[in-house]
Formats: structure tokens, C-alpha cells, sequence
């Protein structure tokens, strides 16, 4: 390992990390969006709506993102729809992302016992007081575990970025090892980098479902 | 009605070298599910051992394997070992290497958590009536994780099928890469083969494993009580 | 006699073709204690619930003064914060602090000052024992001390009526007392409430009337004195007997 190359070749993963985590965070707050509108329609199960929302859920959860994106980003134009590789990377994480945290939002408000919305209307509650004191704070602490694990889960993901021309991690080593064979160096800084992106979110999100057990939610 | 390119599919063999295509992910990934299966069974069984060291080395492996995109672990298998051990694996080798490592991982998190998932006062009926530690596991303790672990072990399948879609990105010959080159081949004849080709590609994938999910969602419920 | 404050008029609930009630009548009158009792699955809860338009009702109807009560209606809201309802268990919300619990709908709904609610709801706790528990969350508290504060949450709306269903049910033999006892001090103070109860001995001391429920009848209604101890009907003697056991281990040797 040549530790000269290294240092010459950080400044080309930073750029590259920069876009990750770019693309990586715009895709995954449009997938929580996502994720909460398809949740709120299955709980109140909306006619039509939770049918479409349904079809949407198997679609994105039954099929690797690679392809979602080779789908967008190749695909689409032919039929007249512009793509660009960025909004491409954005839209096929979300496309993803939202069934993955619609189904954590919705286990969260199943979760709940309907006594908890009984007893709020027993006392006077309408349906929006109801939900937004009493079900939703509940409902996000139940939805935490699996809302960390989600937001690793496509930060990972974004690893297929490459395959639509976005100059990211994985195609800044790919680029290294093919055109200048410095392998180990490539290697070593992409696993360094995904590290100082990933790594945080974990130990955050560990943090965060830990102290959430100790406020020991349920009875 | 604009030109979707979906004629390119009923054009000679085309159809039959997409699923060939599919075949060898699904191959790649029942392989890998195969092997990731008894061998995370018997690492989730070591994970709740009392022994500090064997569980902190299963605890490091699983950390490891989680928090590195599969991609990455590809990359690190194919390229890798050629350039530090000098072995040429083959990308279909590589991927199996690849998919054990983390199915295995996947499959002892969740046989740990099945296993802590019982309650104590199951382990202590059982010594009370006067069963030996194998007999509890045996008639006690393992009927009732397999509930729990048929359904998420059929979910691991579905996701193993979905991760070969990246066995594409170290050049093996499968689903996505048949289809590049059909596209390729069409490229005068029909210009938007992309469409089509893509489009059937990603049905393809979802008629692979949409069963799988619904299967397991079914089991998942059945089971529930 | 009392003003009448509640009115349940040939009240039918159906569970599909389970028919729960069956055309009920009754009144309840201003300060007056109604026990409910009977067999499981007599709808004793379910008459509850359908007061409180938590169930939809398939027949008759259900007025509060004036007010007729109606499943899904706009009003239910206004409505609700005249009946008070206590929950068999676990019907605190666990994110919130005892408090917190009480507070929140004198200061969301009723719109009321924070202060001011806060001055009652600290009276109230105190009446039931429980001042200094205000500040803890309900899993920190015995099932007991639960249901104490749900009967405060439910009190601070200055409801007209209270409904318990079955609030000792879930709870340690030895947490009983401490609840029926806030609910026996409640009678004193002639609060209008309908119970639901297997605690004979409790029903006994605080019913005003016993109503005995029945495959969705009232099948015996009377005061406990004559209920407990001259029930007319066969149905209501073997549902009394229920609760007795005859020696086994002794028998009388004569």
C-alpha cells in the first residue's frame, strides 16, 4: 500500500462522498415523505388510494434498485420522460426508500393499542387531536428501530449510484483499479469512506433506540 | 402510442436469454442461501453463548458485514484477492463468497433474536419437568423459533435474489447484462429496446420474488399467535 | 325524583348476526349509581361502549339530557366531555407523565388554562393519594395507581356521568380496594355513574340500583338489598351462585 497515493487520491473521494451523501440524504427525506403519505392512507384505508399505494409497496420492495435505476435513467427517456443522473439517483431511492418506510410507519401505528384512540375520543378528542398527541408520538417512538435501520439501509444502497454514470464512491475505485491498477489503495479508501459516512449513522441511531428503551414506551 | 420497444423481446431467442440471464442470479443466489442458512443457524446458536470472546469475534463479523454496502464486499472479493493472494476468482465465485459471508450474518442475527426472543420461563418449565439442556432445545426451544425463522428465513431469500442484481457491476453474464446486450444488438432496428428490455427486466426480478414476499408475509401472519 | 340525565331507548347492538343487545331501556338519573352485573358476554361492556359512541348502534337511541348521542357525528366531541369513561386497563398514554395524562384535554380540548387546570388536577391527585406521582410515567406506577389516575384524567372534565368498566378487572387482588375506594367517595359526593363490575361486595355497598344483564335484557333490576339477597330470578340466583363455594375439604360432620 502507498501511502503517497492515498493522500494524492483522498481529494477525488471527497468529491465523490460529497455526492453520496448529497444524493443519499435528498432521496432518503423524499422516501420518509413518501413513506408517511402511503402510511397515513393504509391506516385510515383510504379507497383506491390504498389499493394504488399497495401495488406501489410490492413494486419497489420486489425489485433491486440497480434495476429501478437502469429503468429510470435508461429506459424512461425513450418514451419522452428526460432523465438526468442525478435526478435519476434521487428518484430511484425514493422509489425505493418509500415502501421500506411506509411499512416501518405503519407497523409503528398498528402497534398501537385502539384503547389509546378510545380513550382519547372518551375524552373528547377529535380524530386530528388524536392522532397528532396521543397516536403519532407513540407510533414514532415504536417506528425507530426500523426507521435507523432504513436510513442505513439506502445510505448502503446508494453503493449502484455508478451504474447510472454518477461519479461516486464506488466509480472513483472502480476507475482507480481499472485504468491505474492501484487496487489496494482504491479498496482501502473505499471501505475508509463508506466507514465515515456509515459509521455514525449506526452508533446515532444505536444511541437513539437505546434511550428510547429506557423510556421503556409500552406498559 | 409511442414506440416502447417491446417488440424487441418476442425477437428470436431474446425472451428465453433474459431468463437464461435470471437464472443464473437465481442460481448464484439459492446457492448462497443454501450455504448462508445452516451456517448462520449454527453462528446465532454460538451468539448466545456465555463465552465473552467467541461472541465479541461473531459480534465484530456481523457489524462488519452490515455496515459495508454488498457492493463493497464484492469489490474487495473480486478485485482484491487478485491483486493480494493472486487468486483469480471467477465473478460467479466471488458472488457466492460474497453472499454466504453476508447471508450468513443476516441469518445468525436473526436466530439470535429468536433464540433471546423466547422467554426464560420456557427454559425453566422445561428443567422443571425434568428435561435434559439437549431435550429443551430439541422439544422445547426450537419448535418455537422455527415459526419465527421460517418466514424472515424466506424474506432472506427475496432480498438475496434482489443483492445478485449487483453481480452485474463485476461483469458476471446475468439478467441485466443479456438484456445491455440485446440492446445493443437492436440498437438500428429498434432504438427504444431500452425501454422495453428494462421494463421487462425489472418484471422479471418482481415475478422472482414477489412470490417468495407473499409466501412469507402469509406464514409470518399464520403464525403470529 | 332526580332529573333524568341519561335515556336508553330499545337500544339493539349487533356484531354482524350476534345480536349483543336487544332492545334496552333504561334511565339514570342525576346523582344516582347504576351497577351493572351478569355473565360474561352479556354486553354489560358493550352497553358502555355504545354510550360513549365507540360502537355504531343498530337500533334505538341514546340521549344525554337533551342530546341524543350518535355514532360518527359531529358533536360526539362536545358531547364526550359531559361522560367521563375509565377503561378496564393499560388505557393511560404511555408517552406522557401523569400529568401530562390529566392535562391533556382540559388544555387541548376544553381549551382551558394551564395553570389553572394544573391547580385541579393537583387536588385531584392529592384526593386519590397520588400528588406525588405527578411527575412519573405511567409504567412507573402499579396497575392500582394507573386506574387512580384515569378516574382523575376522566374527573377533570367535570363530566356529568362516569363510566367504569370493569377497572379492577386486570388488577391485583390487593390494588382492588384502593381503587374501589376512590369510586365509593365518588359516590358520596353524588356523581351520576353507571359501573360495571365483578366485585360483588363492592357493588353491594355502592349501587343505588343493580341492573342484571342478560343475553342483551335487563332480566332483573332492584336495589342490592333485594338483588344480593332475594334475587326473584332463577337466572340471577345461579349467576350469584357463581361467586360462592361450598366447603369440600370439612365436610359438617354430623
Amino acid at each position: 500500500m502507498n501511502w503517497d497515493v492515498i493522500s494524492e487520491y483522498i481529494p477525488l473521494y471527497v468529491e465523490a462522498a460529497k455526492l453520496t451523501v448529497k444524493l443519499g440524504v435528498i432521496g432518503i427525506i423524499i422516501a420518509i415523505l413518501v413513506g408517511i403519505v402511503c402510511a397515513i392512507i393504509s391506516y385510515y384505508k383510504v379507497p383506491v388510494l390504498k389499493q394504488i399505494t399497495q401495488v406501489y409497496i410490492e413494486l419497489s420492495r420486489n425489485t433491486p434498485l440497480l434495476i429501478q435505476l437502469f429503468f429510470i435513467y435508461y429506459g424512461l427517456p425513450k418514451i419522452g420522460i428526460p432523465t438526468n443522473p442525478e435526478a435519476c439517483g434521487i428518484v430511484g431511492l425514493a422509489f425505493l426508500g418509500g415502501s421500506y418506510m411506509a411499512e416501518a410507519f405503519r407497523s409503528g401505528l398498528e402497534a398501537i393499542e385502539p384503547i389509546q384512540e378510545e380513550s382519547a375520543y372518551s375524552l373528547g378528542m377529535n380524530k386530528i387531536q388524536t392522532m397528532r398527541f396521543v397516536i403519532i408520538p407513540q407510533a414514532a417512538a415504536i417506528s425507530v428501530p426500523a426507521f435507523v435501520a432504513n436510513i442505513i439501509f439506502l445510505l448502503k444502497e446508494t453503493s449502484v449510484f455508478s451504474a447510472v454514470s454518477l461519479l461516486d464512491l464506488m466509480f472513483t475505485a472502480k476507475d482507480l483499479i481499472g485504468l491505474y491498477y492501484k487496487t489496494s489503495e482504491a479498496l482501502f479508501l473505499l471501505v475508509v469512506f463508506y466507514l465515515i459516512i456509515l459509521l455514525p449513522v449506526s452508533v446515532l441511531g444505536t444511541l437513539l433506540e437505546r434511550r428510547l428503551r429506557y423510556a421503556g414506551f409500552g406498559s | 402510442m409511442p414506440d416502447l420497444g417491446l417488440e424487441v423481446l418476442f425477437k428470436g431467442t431474446n425472451m428465453l436469454r433474459l431468463l437464461g440471464g435470471l437464472g443464473v442470479a437465481l442460481k448464484i443466489s439459492l446457492i448462497a442461501v443454501a450455504i448462508s442458512i445452516p451456517l448462520g443457524i449454527l453462528l446465532g446458536s454460538l451468539m448466545t453463548w456465555k463465552n465473552p470472546v467467541a461472541r465479541a469475534i461473531l459480534r465484530l463479523y456481523l457489524e462488519t458485514v452490515r455496515i459495508m454496502p454488498q457492493l463493497v464486499l464484492l469489490f474487495l472479493v473480486y478485485f482484491g484477492t487478485t491483486r493480494w493472494f493472486g487468486w483469480n476468482l471467477s465473478g460467479e465465485l466471488a458472488s457466492i463468497i460474497v453472499f454466504v459471508f453476508w447471508g450468513a450474518a443476516e441469518m445468525s442475527d436473526l436466530v439470535r433474536g429468536a433464540l433471546i426472543s423466547i422467554p426464560r420461563h420456557q427454559y425453566e418449565s422445561a428443567e422443571v419437568l425434568g428435561l435434559n439442556k439437549v431435550q429443551t432445545y430439541v422439544f422445547v426451544i426450537i419448535p418455537q423459533t422455527v415459526r419465527r425463522l421460517i418466514p424472515l428465513s424466506i424474506n432472506l431469500i427475496t432480498r438475496m435474489i434482489k443483492t445478485t442484481s449487483l453481480i452485474l457491476m463485476i461483469g458476471v453474464i446475468e439478467a441485466m447484462k443479456v438484456g445491455q446486450q440485446i440492446i445493443e444488438a437492436n440498437r438500428m432496428s429498434s432504438p427504444n429496446a431500452a425501454f422495453g428490455i428494462y421494463l421487462a427486466v425489472f418484471f422479471l426480478y418482481f415475478i422472482a420474488c414477489w412470490p417468495i414476499s407473499l409466501l412469507a408475509g402469509y406464514l409470518e401472519r399464520r403464525w403470529k399467535n | 325524583m332526580a332529573e333524568t340525565l341519561l335515556t336508553i331507548n330499545e337500544l339493539v347492538k349487533q356484531y354482524g348476526d350476534k345480536v349483543i343487545l336487544n332492545g334496552m331501556n333504561l334511565e339514570v338519573h342525576r346523582g344516582e349509581v347504576i351497577v351493572v352485573v351478569g355473565p360474561s358476554g352479556c354486553g354489560k361492556s358493550t352497553l358502555l361502549r355504545c354510550i360513549n359512541a365507540l360502537e355504531p348502534i343498530q337500533g334505538g337511541e341514546i340521549r344525554l339530557g337533551d342530546e341524543k348521542i350518535v355514532y360518527g357525528s359531529k358533536n360526539l366531541s362536545s358531547i364526550r366531555q359531559h361522560i367521563g369513561m375509565v377503561f378496564q386497563s393499560y388505557d393511560l398514554f404511555p408517552h406522557l407523565t401523569v400529568i401530562d395524562n390529566i392535562l391533556l384535554a382540559p388544555t387541548k380540548v376544553q381549551k382551558r388554562n394551564k395553570a389553572e387546570a394544573t391547580e385541579e388536577a393537583m387536588q385531584l391527585l392529592d384526593r386519590v393519594g397520588l400528588r406525588d406521582k405527578a411527575k412519573s410515567y405511567p409504567r412507573e406506577l402499579s396497575g392500582g395507581q394507573k386506574q387512580r389516575v384515569a378516574i382523575v384524567r376522566a374527573l377533570i372534565m367535570h363530566p356529568e356521568i362516569l363510566l367504569f368498566d370493569e377497572v379492577t378487572a386486570a388488577l391485583d387482588p390487593e390494588m382492588v380496594r384502593e381503587v374501589l375506594d376512590v369510586i365509593v367517595g365518588l359516590a358520596q359526593e353524588n356523581k351520576t355513574m353507571i359501573i360495571v363490575t365483578h366485585e360483588m361486595s363492592f357493588a353491594k355497598a355502592v349501587a343505588d340500583r343493580v341492573i342484571f344483564l342478560d343475553e342483551g335484557h335487563i332480566v332483573e333490576e332492584s336495589s342490592p338489598d333485594v338483588f344480593f339477597e332475594h334475587p326473584e330470578t332463577e337466572r340471577a340466583q345461579q349467576f350469584l351462585n357463581t361467586f360462592e363455594f361450598t366447603p369440600v375439604k370439612h365436610p359438617a360432620q354430623n
